[in-house]
């Protein structure tokens, strides 16, 4: 029913992400999991020396009361000084712009960056917040129950299923 | 309110909802509060040092006993998590007014606490407010007499594992008064849980519980024997009024038996960590080249013990959705 093919969709996404950095001095922080393995792959693709900063969001989520926390919440881990930089924010599925709010909650306790950027894979719609991604890889139509869930292979091949969840 | 036969710490999913003692967690709890404490780790070298996690939520401490240390690790771990903090200097107040501990507790949920870290000179006191607190509200043990002190625990493991990585091949040595320490008995259970496969307890025979085998542990009377092949080593503080009593000849002749020398930390491994609750008693049970040498982990046991407990605050709130 959709185009899936996460290589395809990435090759584009890349393509995109370099047209959009192309003579500026960007820093990639990706978000956990997806978002940094996509963050990694830029950074080689694009040839940006700087290390990919990671974050973990789990701690600045709006949903912890109902939520609690993520049993798999790892450091974030941003080994460059934000201050003053221009920032690629790397995310797998833009949804409904919460994890957006949280990651720009905790890249501003790191510092002031000089402006912060917006790379998604997937833009699925369905945004509860006023967030808008620079760079989108596909945009797809999902139904509510539906999730769309980026995977990584032994090989470092990107898939992208759509998985069915209760409720 | 609380019902029978119910888990005095989990809830019905058997997540952590109180903490009131090592003893009767599982190991996978102990797990997740040490992973959870990795991501606490380097939020000092943010600018920003908190995140908004427990945003709105009041922390009460509830000190009966005075620990100055203790309650200001707490609240530094409470506000990096940016709850609204409330320190009670209850040995100076209510009680003194005759107030039963119930009644105080009873006045502070009114109050809209959602988290009491207690610490009380008596074993068992934060049992009983666990008993009887609303179902959201969650306590924390800060040390209840010689019951236990969890999160001491729990900042001990955490050491552990970071300078040796594996439980599974470890012997570990608990030096000096064990009897009146709830130190060592929440060390103990930690240990044991997470498999350490040697705990030896060491010390004179008056300062040594009986029991200790039962739990696993191999006592020594002998310091030279305790520590010898030693890979952490957990040195306890001798409170002064144990001299006092009958307990013990001196200081000096303690120092003399029992305390750590640079000579007799060389029969430990020779990568033996070594590591101290604090505060320290320096010639008594740690000579200063020992507590201030490179094998010493005792600074980093304090930074370490923040971390542990903003691990321990997250994951009681993070239970709450249960109710």
């Amino acid at each position: 029913m959709i185009d899936l093919d996460a290589e395809a969709i990435y090759r584009r996404f890349a393509a995109r992400v370099r047209e959009r950095t192309a003579g500026r001095d960007v820093r990639l922080v990706g978000v956990r999991t997806g978002g940094v393995w996509l963050a990694e792959r830029l950074r080689d693709a694009l040839g940006i020396r700087h290390p990919v900063g990671v974050l973990d969001i789990s701690f600045y989520r709006d949903d912890f009361d109902r939520q609690g926390l993520s049993p798999t919440v790892k450091p974030s881990q941003i080994d460059f000084d934000v201050d003053g930089k221009n920032l690629l924010l790397v995310d797998d599925v833009l949804y409904t712009g919460r994890t957006v709010r949280a990651a720009m909650n905790e890249l501003f306790d790191y510092g002031r960056p000089a402006r912060i950027d917006l790379a998604v894979l997937i833009d699925r719609g369905g945004r509860e917040l006023p967030v808008e991604a620079s760079v989108v890889g596909a945009t797809v139509e999902v139904p509510r129950e539906v999730s769309v869930v980026l995977s990584r292979d032994e090989t470092g091949g990107l898939h992208l299923t759509l998985e069915q969840h209760g409720g | 309110m609380a019902e029978v036969g119910r888990h005095p710490q989990l809830n019905r999913n058997g997540e952590l909802h109180h903490l009131l003692s090592i003893e009767e967690l599982p190991r996978a709890i102990l797990e997740r509060i040490l992973t959870t404490a990795d991501s606490f780790i380097n939020l000092a070298e943010r600018e920003v040092k908190s995140v908004p996690l427990l945003r709105g939520r009041s922390v009460f401490n509830l000190f009966f006993e005075n620990s100055t240390r203790t309650r200001t690790t707490f609240e530094i771990a409470a506000r990096r998590l940016s709850a609204d903090v409330f320190n009670l200097d209850i040995t100076r107040s209510s009680t003194a007014k005759g107030e039963s501990l119930l009644d105080t507790i009873n006045n502070l949920t009114a109050m809209q606490a959602d988290m009491f870290v207690v610490r009380h000179a008596s074993s068992g006191a934060p049992y009983l407010i666990a008993r009887h607190v609303a179902p959201h509200v969650h306590v924390i043990n800060a040390g209840d007499g010689r019951h236990a002190h969890p999160t001491q625990g729990l900042l001990d493991m955490y050491t552990i594992r970071h300078y040796k990585r594996d439980f599974t091949q470890l012997t570990v040595a608990i030096v000096g008064d064990i009897l009146h320490s709830r130190v060592a008995r929440s060390a103990i259970h930690g240990l044991t849980t997470l498999g350490v496969p040697e705990v030896r307890a060491v010390g004179p025979l008056t300062l040594l519980p009986g029991g200790l085998e039962q739990l696993g542990v191999r006592v020594c009377t002998r310091l030279e024997d305790g520590i010898r092949g030693a890979d952490v080593i957990i040195m306890l503080r001798l409170q002064n009024e144990r001299m006092k009593g009958a307990l013990l000849p001196s200081a000096q002749e303690y120092f003399r038996n029992y305390g750590l020398t640079p000579e007799k930390l060389q029969l430990a491994r020779t990568d033996a960590i070594v590591m101290h609750p604090g505060p320290m008693n320096r010639g008594v049970e740690i000579d200063s080249h020992v507590a201030d040498g490179t094998q010493s982990v005792i600074l980093p046991q304090v930074t370490f013990g923040i971390a542990v407990r903003m691990a321990v605050l997250a994951l009681v709130s993070s239970s709450q959705r249960m109710q």
